[in-house]
């Protein structure tokens, strides 16, 4: 496991910053705990050594959301996540998960969370049914006469019903990973919280894993899902937020998050110089034009205006389109920064 | 952990009706527990190697024994091996004093040492703490089951040596080494009351193993380190100017034990030792909880 290792050797230079530094971004509406599943309030982590992995994280995540948490690795997602399971003792700030107290309440919490953090670990000398089995008798709120039925039915969840008997050492990296899903699947949750759950699956692994999360999602549970994956946060979250270098840099809506980095309008043309002069009377900004590219923000008026008026005025048009702008987009925006920069 | 929070009570109240723990749940992870350490590869070599020094003490004395010699005993501990050939119960006692000072403890010290610092080490820790098992509850059962495996430990040497004993030699009314002579079913509780002291003269190593297991993510550092002051200690009982020393050292009364084959029975190191076990216990027990309760999992 060397995930908290690159945390704290990342998260050395953010201790340098001004503590306390108000993130706009990151302020949640006041009031709204009662509706959070998670809320932070000041959250910091410093490691023996005065290492800062997180630093001053109000996180809010609202009930009923697929949310997102984005960052490069050694952002302080892992200890974020650890802080919110009672693993780690907070430095300072305050952790409430369903609206109590961590770690405090962690023995009424946490059978209602289902986690899989830092990819799955299982004992290797056991079958995957039995790993299932023991994680079950370490939950006090498991019923022991269903144990075996709620066993059978997560590993059937997870498509792992064949493998069961199979010794956990014997499995791939993406059995092992399915392994782990279904031991956050073995009751009901009112919340998952999931630390990169598609990490080495196969294509065909990872749409079924995406399925059964919007599947999760729509009974009610609430997932929390962390990712380095900004296609797969696109594709199945309500909410993110985005943390780099132990700090929250922005926390909202996925299609807020994204249409704060505005699209571009984009014209193909032969006669790039006669359109750009065209598009910046229609009211197009930041016009430029790259080749037979001629691209700009799209102004408020119709497009369909934009387009007659270049044709009116002969220019010829190969393709006029509005590139919607990725998250990818909006978290470079917001970071100033390429994705797997580790800061 | 420290802030004091409270929690309003119908709150409080909703979530433990929704899911209350059933009372024998402890009792459900004590038996995972114990299963689960008995299912590992290296739980039952450890019980194999044990299980084979009652035989091959068994039939090294049964071939030297041949033609009618008899042993020479020149070695440490108590004088059981000379008797062996006249009485197979002797090769019980003999084959605990052949343990006790290394393969007992050596394998609890093992098996201590990879109980908590092996499962941090496979990441499977941070599993059983989020299910939630909780901190001092997954301690106590690994306590619990580190010393079943003391017990099943010696009950296995000396399962073993009383069926090779069986096997090889005589058996019948013994003569103590006090020089009376008690019956043989007297003798067979005096074995199983030796069995039951050298188990629990095994509780002081099974709680500074657990605690050595606790300050590391490594199981195998863990158990080397265990097994390390095992051996030091062994070595530091050795030396003579080190006898003020030695009365604290967890291993010194622990062939005390042969006490129980007197008529009547010497109680004073017997008592000693269990004394210090229990001390051993609740100072490495407390550390260990102390560690556990407060430790960062980030492994």
């Amino acid at each position: 496991m060397d995930g908290p290792s690159a945390t704290e050797r990342e998260a050395g230079d953010a201790g340098n910053r001004a503590p306390g530094q108000p993130e706009d971004a990151g302020k949640p509406a006041p009031g709204s705990v009662e509706a959070s599943v998670i809320a932070t309030r000041g959250l910091t982590k410093r490691y023996r050594g005065g290492q800062l992995a997180v630093d001053g994280l109000d996180l809010t995540v609202p009930a009923g959301s697929v949310f997102g948490f984005l960052g490069p690795n050694g952002s302080g997602k892992t200890t974020t996540i650890r802080m919110l399971m009672g693993l780690i003792e907070p430095t300072a700030g305050t952790v409430r998960v369903l609206g109590r107290p961590m770690p405090r309440a962690a023995r009424a919490v946490l059978p209602q969370v289902g986690a899989l953090i830092e990819g799955p670990a299982l004992y290797g000398f056991l079958s995957g049914r039995d790993n299932l089995l023991r994680y079950d008798a370490a939950d006090p709120t498991a019923d022991p006469r269903t144990r075996h039925a709620r066993v059978a039915a997560a590993l059937d969840r997870v498509g792992l019903a064949a493998a069961a008997g199979k010794k956990a050492k014997a499995y791939s990296l993406g059995m092992r990973q399915r392994l782990g899903l279904a031991a956050a699947l073995l009751q009901p949750r009112r919340l998952l919280v999931l630390d990169e759950p598609t990490n080495g699956l196969d294509p065909q692994g990872m749409r079924e894993i995406r399925s059964l999360i919007r599947e999760l999602a729509a009974d009610g549970t609430t997932v929390f899902l962390s990712s380095h994956l900004l296609d797969e946060i696109e594709q199945v979250c309500t909410h993110a937020a985005v943390m780099a270098r132990g700090r929250l840099v922005t926390q909202g809506a996925v299609a807020d998050l994204a249409a704060g980095a505005r699209g571009r309008l984009v014209v193909t043309t032969p006669d790039p110089a006669e359109a750009a002069r065209v598009l910046k009377e229609q009211g197009v900004g930041d016009v430029t034009a790259d080749g037979d590219r001629v691209t700009g923000e799209p102004p408020a008026r119709d497009l369909a205006e934009v387009n007659a008026a270049l044709v009116a005025a002969e220019v010829r048009v190969r393709g006029f389109t509005v590139e919607r702008a990725s998250l990818e987009d909006a978290f470079v925006a917001l970071t100033g920064e390429g994705f797997d920069v580790a800061g | 952990m420290s802030r004091a929070e409270t929690v309003p009570v119908s709150e409080a109240v909703a979530a433990s009706a929704a899911r209350r723990p059933s009372p024998l749940w402890t009792l459900g992870l004590l038996r995972s527990e114990l299963v689960t350490t008995l299912r590992r590869w290296r739980t039952l070599a450890l019980l194999g190697v044990l299980a084979a020094v009652p035989v091959l003490v068994g039939i090294a004395v049964k071939i030297q024994t041949r033609g009618g010699r008899t042993v020479d005993h020149s070695g440490q501990g108590p004088a059981f091996m000379t008797q062996i050939t006249n009485n197979g119960l002797f090769l019980v006692f003999t084959a605990l004093a052949a343990t006790l000072p290394f393969f007992l403890p050596m394998a609890v010290g093992v098996v201590a040492g990879d109980a908590i610092a092996g499962e941090a080490g496979a990441g499977t820790l941070r599993y059983l703490l989020v299910a939630p098992a909780g901190r001092t509850r997954l301690l106590l059962t690994k306590y619990t089951t580190v010393m079943a495996f003391c017990l099943l430990a010696t009950l296995i040497v000396a399962g073993s040596a009383l069926i090779v004993g069986a096997l090889l030699f005589p058996l019948g009314d013994l003569t103590t080494i006090s020089g009376t002579r008690i019956s043989f079913a007297e003798g067979l509780g005096r074995a199983l009351l030796i069995a039951l002291v050298v188990a629990a003269s095994l509780v002081g190593i099974a709680a500074l193993g657990l605690f050595v297991s606790t300050l590391t993510n490594s199981g195998i550092a863990a158990m080397a380190t265990t097994v390390g002051i095992l051996i030091t200690v062994q070595i530091l009982d050795q030396i003579p100017q080190l006898h003020a020393l030695r009365p604290y050292l967890f291993s010194h009364y622990w062939l005390s034990f042969a006490d129980l084959v007197r008529d009547p029975v010497y109680w004073d190191d017997l008592v000693k030792n269990l004394d210090l076990q229990a001390l051993y216990a609740a100072v490495f027990g407390s550390a260990a909880w102390a560690r556990f309760t407060t430790k960062d999992i980030s492994a």
